[in-house]
């Protein structure tokens, strides 16, 4: 298992987010709801990130600048190297009759690399400002709500919901659908299953969210 | 020799980069299962990290049924790291690791909390331990204590085979908004390169009190990290935190390493164990390579 050091091709600015731009290199894109372990230059450990966009020979991740490792990323300049270890974790099941994704602030990153793959299926984001709302534009047939509505209140019933966001927006999505599938964060130092840094409560016990997620059923996982 | 240090890989979800190791070490085993600390209980700080795990593992029932077999077959020496509440514990997780042909080594994780780290009860426990096992023991230290040398050669005296040095030392972070610790357990083990200086002190203390083999551990990141401990008096080396961001870590250190001895032109890694001790007016070889060793 070795990280694969990746050239930054460009990186562009949506809203407060930046979406990074890297040559693809060997490294495979995975599945929607994978992540990847990227180098945060200068800080000790790398950062999980959720592949954006695949185009042909690239890879591209939204990043939200929100600390010192998401601030290093961010200021990346075209031509700079990284080391990516990945595609890691479980990805979301594809399977899926009538899809609706749903997504939260930064939790819209893996929705387009997901949307591509299930053909553009409907979609609703919800964000703080319409400054952050601009991140919609990755997503085709996308509604978007703005605080106060919360996408929970948009959610059309009868879907296979598939969602990724923070964790009062996941908790009240499991809410409404217990059967859906929905992508979890927990701070992570390996992303493979080293550290046992990325418990969560899944079926009642503390477990690896790099190993068993970081897509989970929603009955799994006790919000 | 290159092994992790406890904690920092699990062989069964990464076998591959156990198989670049020279032996793994499991993470500590414990008398009952262990879920560990509430979330979140990992931070990075400037110089490295900080962890709470606290010693997340499956007990060692569910460890000798069914996590050592698979162990057993992945072609790795395995080292497995026990560590109890009372003297008790770990003398029973010795002797139920004895009969084990799995079993390569037994790491005493003596630098865990709730267990005392005063110097009579480290030779305690390692004397309770060799009582109960004919496995190569190795006694990990931890750092945060006045005289290591002190409580190493108490280890020695009980029976000890080799020393691991060092466990972590404990540090806080604190949020940047809200200024709470940032770990849910407040305080966690500090590992990363701000430990490598810590981990030179004490494998140096130790080597010299007692000449023991030591795994040395604390930090290291590269092939001078590495030779580095090897010259304050490993004589092998343990890798955590860098495996987190490098998988590759062992691999690329080893041939790391071999570039730093070719530089050094001493020959036999074994020339280098120690080095950091020789006097200049020692045999000639070593004393150009002390002084190679200086210049750099
Ligand atoms: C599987 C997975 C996929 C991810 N995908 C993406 C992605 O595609 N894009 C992206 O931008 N981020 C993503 N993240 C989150 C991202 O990894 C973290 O935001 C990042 O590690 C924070 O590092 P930092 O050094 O910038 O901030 P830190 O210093 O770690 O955190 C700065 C501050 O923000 C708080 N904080 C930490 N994480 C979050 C969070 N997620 N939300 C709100 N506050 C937080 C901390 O408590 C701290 O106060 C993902 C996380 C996981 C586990
Ligand atoms: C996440 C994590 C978990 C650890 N778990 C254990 C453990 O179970 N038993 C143990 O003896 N040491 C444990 N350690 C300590 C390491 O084995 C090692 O002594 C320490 O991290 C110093 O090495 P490093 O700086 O290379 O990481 C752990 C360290 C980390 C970072
Ligand atoms: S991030 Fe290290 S075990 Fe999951």
């Amino acid at each position: 298992m070795r990280p694969e050091r990746a050239r930054v091709t460009g990186g562009e600015q949506i809203g407060p987010y930046t979406l990074l731009r890297v040559a693809r290199g060997g490294i495979e894109p995975g599945i929607p709801g994978q992540f990847f372990m990227l180098e945060a230059p200068g800080r000790p450990l790398p950062r999980p990130m959720s592949l954006c966009l695949a185009p042909p020979g690239e890879l591209e991740f939204l990043i939200d600048p929100i600390g010192p490792g998401t601030r290093a990323l961010c200021a990346l300049q075209p031509g700079d190297e990284l080391a990516i270890l990945g595609p890691l974790g479980n990805g979301f099941r594809l399977d899926v009759e009538r899809p609706l994704l749903v997504g939260g602030g930064i939790g819209t990153a893996p929705l387009p690399y997901l949307s591509e793959a299930l053909g553009s299926p409907p979609a609703i984001l919800g964000f703080r400002t319409a400054r952050h709302a601009e991140a919609a534009r990755l997503v085709p047939n996308a509604e978007v709500v703005l605080e106060p509505t919360y996408v929970t209140e948009a959610m059309p019933p009868g879907h296979d919901v598939l969602a990724c966001g923070p964790e009062p927006m996941l908790a009240a999505v499991a809410q409404l659908e217990p059967a859906a599938q929905l992508a979890w964060e927990a701070a992570m130092a390996c992303g493979y299953g080293a550290c046992y840094g990325c418990a969560v409560e899944v079926d009642g016990e503390l477990k690896r969210l790099c190993v068993e997620g970081p897509v989970l059923a929603a009955e799994a996982v006790a919000a | 020799m290159i092994l992790n240090a406890s904690g920092c890989l699990d062989a069964l979800t990464a076998p591959a980069v156990a198989r670049s190791l020279d032996a793994f070490v499991t993470k500590t085993v414990t008398p009952l299962p262990r879920e560990g600390n509430a979330p979140p209980r990992i931070a990075e700080v400037e110089q490295g990290m900080l962890n709470s795990i606290g010693l997340a593992n499956p007990g060692i029932d569910r460890f000798l049924s069914q996590t050592l077999p698979r162990l057993g077959e992945l072609g790795v020496p395995v080292w497995v790291s026990v560590g109890g509440f009372t003297v008790a514990d770990y003398a029973d997780l010795c002797d139920r690791l004895d009969d084990r042909p799995e079993v390569e080594a037994i790491e005493l994780n003596v630098s865990c909390p709730n267990v005392d780290d005063v110097p009579g009860s480290v030779g305690e426990i390692v004397a309770a331990a060799r009582a109960a096992t004919r496995k190569p023991l190795y006694t990990k230290l931890s750092p945060a204590t006045a005289d290591i040398a002190e409580v190493a050669l108490a280890a020695q005296r009980a029976g000890t085979d080799g020393l691991s040095l060092v466990n972590t030392i404990l540090g806080l972070a604190l949020d940047n908004h809200t200024l709470k610790p940032r770990l849910s357990r407040g305080a966690g083990g500090l590992s990363g390169a701000a430990l490598k200086p810590i981990a030179l002190a004490a494998v140096y203390a130790c080597y010299a009190a007692t000449g023991l083999p030591i795994v040395g551990m604390g930090g290291i990141a590269s092939g001078r990290d590495a030779i580095e401990i090897v010259a304050a008096g490993a004589a092998s080396v343990a890798l955590g935190t860098i495996l987190f961001s490098d998988p590759d870590a062992p691999g690329r250190i080893r041939a790391e390493l071999a570039s730093e001895m070719a530089a050094l032109a001493v020959g036999e890694a074994d020339n280098v164990i120690g080095l950091a001790h020789a006097k200049t007016t020692a045999a000639s070889e070593t004393a150009a390579a002390a002084a190679a060793l200086s210049v750099q």
